[in-house]
């Protein structure tokens, strides 16, 4: 008498509310010079950026479409709404923002979040941010975190943004980095000040209710020397039967001595194509830690990536990717060691159920100037099912023999042999099922902020009474 | 009477093969019983078959426990019941630590909730007797165990979990003479502290210590090929198998 259970999917119904957006506010669908412009004006661009703008709408149009991965087959982007006007200006109180935007972010935590336990907020919707603030001692320690659009009108940042702009992710560096370059809206710039260590996190929430539309925020970070942050990053959409499309960019810029920890949990909708671009520069004995967690979205491509440009400087990337039906993510991390003694660390972990597919890519290149340095990268996989799928596609290009370099993967299936001796000590099958995919999840999840390691307990359905303590 | 466990014909078969063609066997209420055989006899499958292997589909007869019939009850129904099975290979679950396993274990077999320090106590005092370092309880469990550190563990799932009836499938084959010992002290520290019914598989006398046996069963080729007294399972194991199986 085999019984059969599966490990429940996430629940959607926290992310699944949405409200009826006012179709007057959208800019018509499709890619063309007067919509890139109309975009610019509506955004009061600096002069450069719209130039900036109209230079990277052509590169998109020459681009191919990507092929080496997941499908996108099912994304028209001429079909992408990519301007949403907003309701209102962003807000450094919750109060003034539009009630049903409010709410949205009430109901994902944000402003309880915000109150207990981080040092600054941003929350955007759809195109352009509602909300962004950040506490009394972080502003007077000199941090800022502010969104692009204003920094840009602030001639104390204007320069500082001009010269970090899309320098690390240069339009030209794939198709969906150069349809961002063209219709960027929104995101966050933070900067901290040399030696000031922000000891409690900020975190943006990305949120895209609208339909059939896309969201391009971007993300610039610029950490002086020995200063640290801890950033979180989180993102969700309703389900809607339309393709949705993310291309976001985020740019680290890691000081000499600076520590960047980055945590992002993305929870998109099943509808949504994600395909975000993230990258980190890191001097000299330099540190940037990834913190990533894919759960959601129809197909995702991430892999981001830290060049490690200073002696010693370091990188680590823990992740965590969960598929389930109808899933499709292709998700990994790149490392390049461009300086002698720098170390970088992968470690990942995907699970696959009910059809879904998850692929691991890594890509760690050591050059010839980086004599001593050392990487490691360790990948685990499991099914949950037989019709689900995992993959792994590591890449390692070394250029001197003078370094460690070491990779690790596995991939594995919840075998009958362990659910038959976690049932004979009294564990229904359920949950020696989610007892071992929680095992499996471990050391990844415990990384997460807590909030969402918590919904991930609850992803993984083990409510296992009595084991915290 | 007080029957703990009546298996009745009892026929098992893996893959179209058949296994076990009708195997008669009862224990009762705080009885020990020693079930040998050559290997392939069908030991571990009958082991497995009475604690609910999916591994086995079961072809005829009938397994009753305690009055109820179990034949078709799913190995976590029967666990709660009071039946546990100590493998001989235990499977390695990383990223659960062996005391968090065996407090969920715990809670599942008696129906409460335990509290923490309850539960750390009386683990402690369990790998005490069986000489098991500490640091093993914040160890995931059986990850990177030695042979011996896995067998122990086992144990002391016994000495926890507190079972009616448990089956030690060759629970010392691959231990040195002294881990034989240790385990050996685990066993009569549960027949003496929980007076369970056990069934004890093995090649090896030394196992039985000073427990006394109540019964010895002979398996050879899916049948029980001999049964007899306590003193049998000695016999046997002086003399082997050929002498008693020839009988038959």
């Amino acid at each position: 008498m085999k019984q059969k259970t599966q490990v429940g999917d996430i629940d959607r119904s926290l992310y699944d509310f949405r409200y009826e957006e006012d179709e007057a506010d959208f800019l018509e669908g499709g890619l063309t010079p007067e919509i890139v412009r109309e975009i610019s004006r509506e955004k009061n661009d600096p002069a450069w950026m719209l130039q900036f703008r109209l230079k990277a709408l052509e590169i998109f149009q020459r681009k191919p479409m990507t092929e080496w991965g997941a499908s996108v087959e099912g994304l028209d982007i001429d079909r992408i709404v990519t301007y949403i006007r907003p309701k209102s200006r962003m807000n450094t109180d919750w109060d003034n923002v539009p009630k049903d935007v409010r709410e949205t972010f009430e109901r994902l935590g944000i402003p309880q979040a915000e109150r207990e336990s981080l040092a600054g907020v941003g929350a955007q919707y759809d195109s352009e941010l509602v909300y962004h603030n950040v506490r009394k001692e972080a502003e007077d320690a000199g941090v800022v975190y502010t969104d692009l659009e204003s920094a840009m009108h602030d001639e104390r940042y204007a320069e500082m943004i001009r010269s970090h702009f899309m320098k690390l992710v240069p339009p030209t560096d794939h198709k969906f980095a150069a349809l961002h370059g063209a219709v960027w809206s929104g995101g966050s710039f933070v900067y901290v000040p040399e030696g000031v260590r922000l000891e409690i996190p900020l975190q943006s929430y990305f949120r895209l209710n609208a339909r059939g539309a896309g969201q391009f925020e971007h993300t610039l970070i610029i950490l002086e020397r020995n200063s640290y942050l801890h950033f979180i990053e989180g993102c969700s959409a309703p389900k809607y039967y339309e393709a949705g499309l993310h291309a976001g960019c985020v740019e680290l810029y890691v000081g000499e001595g600076a520590h960047l920890r980055y945590s992002t949990v993305e929870n998109w909708s099943k509808n949504m194509y994600n395909l975000n671009t993230k990258r980190a520069l890191v001097q000299k004995n330099g540190r940037i830690e990834w913190v990533s967690g894919s759960f959601g979205s129809h197909v995702s491509y991430l892999y981001p990536m830290s060049i490690l440009n200073g002696e010693k400087a370091s990188a680590e990337f823990t992740g965590i990717t969960f598929a389930g039906e109808g899933q499709d993510l292709d998700t990994g991390a790149k490392i390049v060691h461009n300086a002698p003694d720098t170390y970088s660390c992968i470690n990942t972990k995907s699970i696959s159920k009910s059809g879904g597919k998850s692929t691991f890519r890594s890509a760690v290149t050591v050059n010839e100037n980086a004599a001593g340095s050392k990487s490691t990268v360790s990948c685990e996989s499991l099914m949950l099912d037989s019709i689900s799928r995992s993959d792994t596609v590591p890449v390692i290009d070394v250029k001197t023999d003078k370094c460690d370099v070491g990779h690790e993967a596995k991939i594995g299936r919840i075998s009958d042999e362990a659910i038959f001796y976690l049932t004979s000590r009294g564990l229904s099958e359920e949950d020696a099922r989610a007892m071992i995919v929680r095992g499996f999840a471990e050391n990844v999840s415990k990384e997460l902020p807590l909030e969402y390691a918590v919904e991930m307990n609850n992803l993984i359905g083990l409510e296992m009474q009595g084991s915290i303590g | 009477m007080s029957q703990l466990l009546e298996i009745r014909g009892l026929r098992v078969s893996a893959e179209d093969k058949e296994l076990l063609h009708g195997i008669e066997l009862t224990v009762g209420e705080g009885e020990t019983h020693v079930l040998m055989g050559p290997n392939g006899a069908g030991k571990s499958t009958l082991g497995s078959t009475v604690m609910g292997s999916p591994e086995y589909s079961i072809t005829g007869g009938s397994i009753i426990f305690d009055g109820a019939d179990i034949t078709e009850e799913s190995a976590d129904k029967r666990a709660r019941r009071g039946i546990f099975l100590s493998f001989q290979d235990p499977v390695e679950i990383p990223g659960i630590t062996l005391s968090e396993f065996m407090r969920n274990a715990v809670e599942q077999r008696e129906g409460k909730r335990v509290k923490l320090f309850e539960h750390k106590k009386k683990l402690a005092e369990a790998m005490s007797l069986l000489g098991m370092d500490p640091s093993y309880a914040d160890r995931e469990l059986n990850v990177g165990f030695s042979g011996g550190e896995k067998k122990k563990a086992e144990i002391l799932q016994l000495l926890m979990l507190r079972p009616r009836l448990a089956i030690l499938d060759e629970t010392d084959s691959g231990l040195d003479v002294d881990a034989v010992k240790t385990v050996s002290k685990g066993i009569s520290e549960f027949k003496k502290s929980v007076g369970g019914s056990l069934i004890i598989i093995t090649h090896n006398a030394a196992i039985l210590g000073e427990l006394h046996a109540d019964k010895t069963h002979i398996l050879a080729d899916g049948r029980i090929a001999r049964e007899g007294s306590g003193e049998l399972a000695y016999e046997v194991l002086e003399n082997g198998f050929e002498k008693y199986l020839c009988e038959v």
